[in-house]
C-alpha cells in the first residue's frame, strides 16, 4: 500500500507541469473611456505556481493584473470584455460578490500601504469584516499564522500594539502580505511589491514568496528581470497592450521565441 | 539586433568579440608556424611560437576577468547571457588549441636536425593544412555567426581524423620497415595526435557558436541525434 502510493507521487517536476488552472483570461480587453489598453489577452494562471508579468511601462500588464479581482472596477471609466475565471467560474458574473472575490484574489501593491492601526489591527481587520473567526482566541491566532507565514511575527511579536506606519518599509510590506493572507486566500496579486525596498527586504520578500507558494498561486508584476527569473515559474511577456510570450521562466529568460521579448529583457528595448 | 539603450553594455560585448577573434588569429598563426619550425628545424620559429602561448594565456584571462565583470555589472539575458558564457568556453578551447600547436613547437628542439624524410613529412603537413582550414573557417563563422557554416565544420572533423587514422596507419608502416625510424615517427605521431585534437576543440568551437545563436548545443536542433567523433 506504502509503496503503491510512492510509486504514485509525482515528481516535483511532473508536479509542475500538471498543475490545474486556477486562473484563466480569455480575449481579455481593456478600455480607459475610448482608449483600449489590452488587445484579446488570452492567459492561463497554473495553481501554486508564480506567473511573472513583463513588460516596459504602459504595456497593460498591471491593467491585466487588475483585472483579475475586478481592481478595475473602481474605475469608472473602465471597461472589460472577455472571460476571466476563477476555478472555471466567471468573476465577472453578476451573481459575484465582489468583495468575497477581493478576499479569495487578495492584493499587495507597490508602496507598502498599512492601515494607520496597530500592526494587529491591520491583520484583523480583514478576518473580522468578513466574518471568518469566531472568537477573540480565534482572530488572535490567525493573526499570529498571518505574521509567521509572512515571515515578520519573531521580528513585532513584542509590540503588536504599536502602529504598523512605524514598521521600515520591509516590513510594512510585509505585514501587507500577512494581511492579505489573513483572509485565506487562494490568489495572491502583486504589483511591483519590492519596487520600494532595499535589496536585503527585497530577498526576505523573495524568499517569503518562495514560501508562499506551496500554498497560494501568485501572479506578480515586476520591473526586475532578475527578480522575475528567480521567483517564477512562468512568464507572461506585454508589449503595448498584448500579450506577446507565456513560457516557462527558464526558457524566457535563456531563449526566447520573439524578438520583442528578446529586446526588452536585454535591455534592447526602445 | 538591436543595439543596447546602454551604450556601454554594447562596448563590452564587442571588446569580448574582438578579444576571441584576436587569440584565434594567435593561435591559427601558432599552429602554421610550429610545423613549419619542426618541418624546417627552426628553432628560432619554434621559440617565437613558445612565446606567443604566454600571450595567449594572458588575454584568456583577461577575457575571464572581463567575462565575470560583465556578468557582474551588466547581468546579461538570453543572447547576452549565451554570448556571455560562450566567450568563456571559446577562450578555454583556443588557448588549449595554443597550447597543443606549442607543444608540437617543442618537438623541433627534441628532432634537432635528424630530419625525417620528405615523403613522411607530407602526411602531417596534409593533416596541418586541413585543421587550419577548419579553424580558420570556424572563426569565420564566428565573426558572421554562421551557424550553417560551423555545422560544417563540424561535420568536417571526420575528414581530419580520418587524415589522422591514415597517417598513423603509414608511421607504423615506416617503424616496421626500419626500426631506426621509430623516434622521429613517434615525434610526428604525436605531432599529428595534437592536430587532431585541435580538430577536436574546434568542433566544440562550433557546438559553443551554435548555443550562442540558436540556446541549443544540438547541432541538429533536436532532428537528428549528434554523436562527437573524437
Amino acid at each position: 500500500m506504502v509503496q503503491a502510493t510512492m510509486a504514485e507521487a509525482p515528481t516535483l517536476e511532473t508536479q509542475e507541469e500538471t498543475m490545474p488552472i486556477k486562473m484563466a483570461g480569455e480575449k481579455v480587453s481593456v478600455f480607459y473611456a475610448e482608449k483600449q489598453a489590452l488587445f484579446d489577452v488570452s492567459l492561463e494562471i497554473p495553481e501554486r505556481q508564480v506567473m511573472a508579468l513583463i513588460g516596459p511601462s504602459g504595456c497593460g500588464k498591471s491593467t491585466f493584473l487588475r483585472c483579475l479581482n475586478r481592481m478595475n472596477d473602481t474605475i469608472d471609466i473602465c471597461r472589460v470584455m472577455g472571460n476571466i475565471t476563477l476555478d472555471s467560474y466567471d468573476i465577472y458574473h453578476r451573481d459575484i460578490d465582489v468583495v468575497e472575490l477581493r478576499a479569495r484574489v487578495g492584493m499587495v501593491f507597490q508602496k507598502p500601504n498599512p492601515f494607520p492601526k496597530s500592526i494587529y489591527e491591520n491583520i484583523a481587520y480583514g478576518p473580522r469584516i468578513h466574518g471568518l473567526t469566531r472568537s477573540k482566541a480565534d482572530l488572535e491566532e490567525v493573526v499570529i499564522t498571518s505574521l509567521q507565514k509572512a515571515g515578520l511575527f519573531e521580528e513585532v511579536k513584542d509590540r503588536l500594539n504599536e502602529p504598523g506606519t512605524g514598521l521600515s518599509g520591509g516590513q510594512q510590506q510585509r505585514l501587507c502580505i500577512a494581511r492579505a493572507i489573513a483572509v485565506s486566500p487562494e490568489v495572491i496579486l502583486m504589483d511591483e511589491p519590492c519596487s520600494a525596498l532595499d535589496p536585503i527586504a527585497t530577498a526576505r520578500v523573495e524568499e517569503l514568496i518562495d514560501e508562499l507558494r506551496q500554498n497560494y498561486t501568485i501572479v506578480i508584476v515586476t520591473h526586475s528581470m532578475q527578480q522575475a527569473a528567480r521567483v517564477s515559474q512562468r512568464t507572461a511577456m506585454f508589449h503595448l497592450g498584448n500579450l506577446v510570450e507565456v513560457d516557462e521562466t527558464d526558457t524566457i529568460f535563456t531563449n526566447p521565441t520573439d524578438p520583442k521579448t528578446q529586446d526588452y529583457i536585454t535591455g534592447r528595448y526602445g | 539586433m538591436n543595439e543596447h539603450t546602454v551604450t556601454a553594455f554594447d562596448d563590452e560585448l564587442n571588446l569580448l568579440i574582438s578579444q576571441i577573434a584576436e587569440m584565434g588569429g594567435i593561435a591559427e598563426s601558432m599552429i602554421d608556424r610550429s610545423v613549419k619550425a619542426l618541418t624546417t628545424a627552426d628553432k628560432e620559429l619554434s621559440r617565437k611560437v613558445v612565446a606567443d602561448d604566454k600571450q595567449l594565456n594572458d588575454l584568456r584571462e583577461t577575457i575571464d576577468e572581463q567575462v565575470v565583470l560583465f556578468i557582474a555589472r551588466r547581468q546579461p539575458m538570453a543572447s547576452d547571457l549565451r554570448e556571455a558564457i560562450g566567450t568563456l568556453r571559446m577562450a578555454t578551447d583556443i588557448e588549449r588549441i595554443g597550447d597543443l600547436g606549442k607543444n608540437i613547437a617543442r618537438r623541433t628542439f627534441e628532432i634537432e636536425e635528424n630530419l625525417p624524410p620528405k615523403k613522411l613529412m607530407r602526411g602531417l603537413k596534409h593533416l596541418t593544412k586541413a585543421t587550419l582550414e577548419q579553424l580558420k573557417d570556424i572563426l569565420d563563422a564566428y565573426a558572421t555567426r554562421d551557424i550553417e557554416q560551423a555545422k560544417q565544420v563540424w561535420e568536417r572533423d571526420d575528414e581530419v581524423d580520418n587524415l589522422y587514422n591514415s597517417l598513423f596507419r603509414e608511421m607504423l608502416t615506416y617503424m616496421m620497415e626500419d626500426p631506426r625510424n621509430i623516434t622521429y615517427c613517434t615525434h610526428l605521431l604525436f605531432c599529428a595526435k595534437n592536430m587532431e585534437r585541435i580538430g577536436d576543440h574546434v568542433t566544440n568551437l562550433a557546438e559553443t557558436i551554435i548555443f550562442m545563436v540558436t540556446g541549443s548545443s544540438d547541432i541538429y536542433g533536436g532532428d537528428q541525434a549528434s554523436e562527437s567523433n573524437t
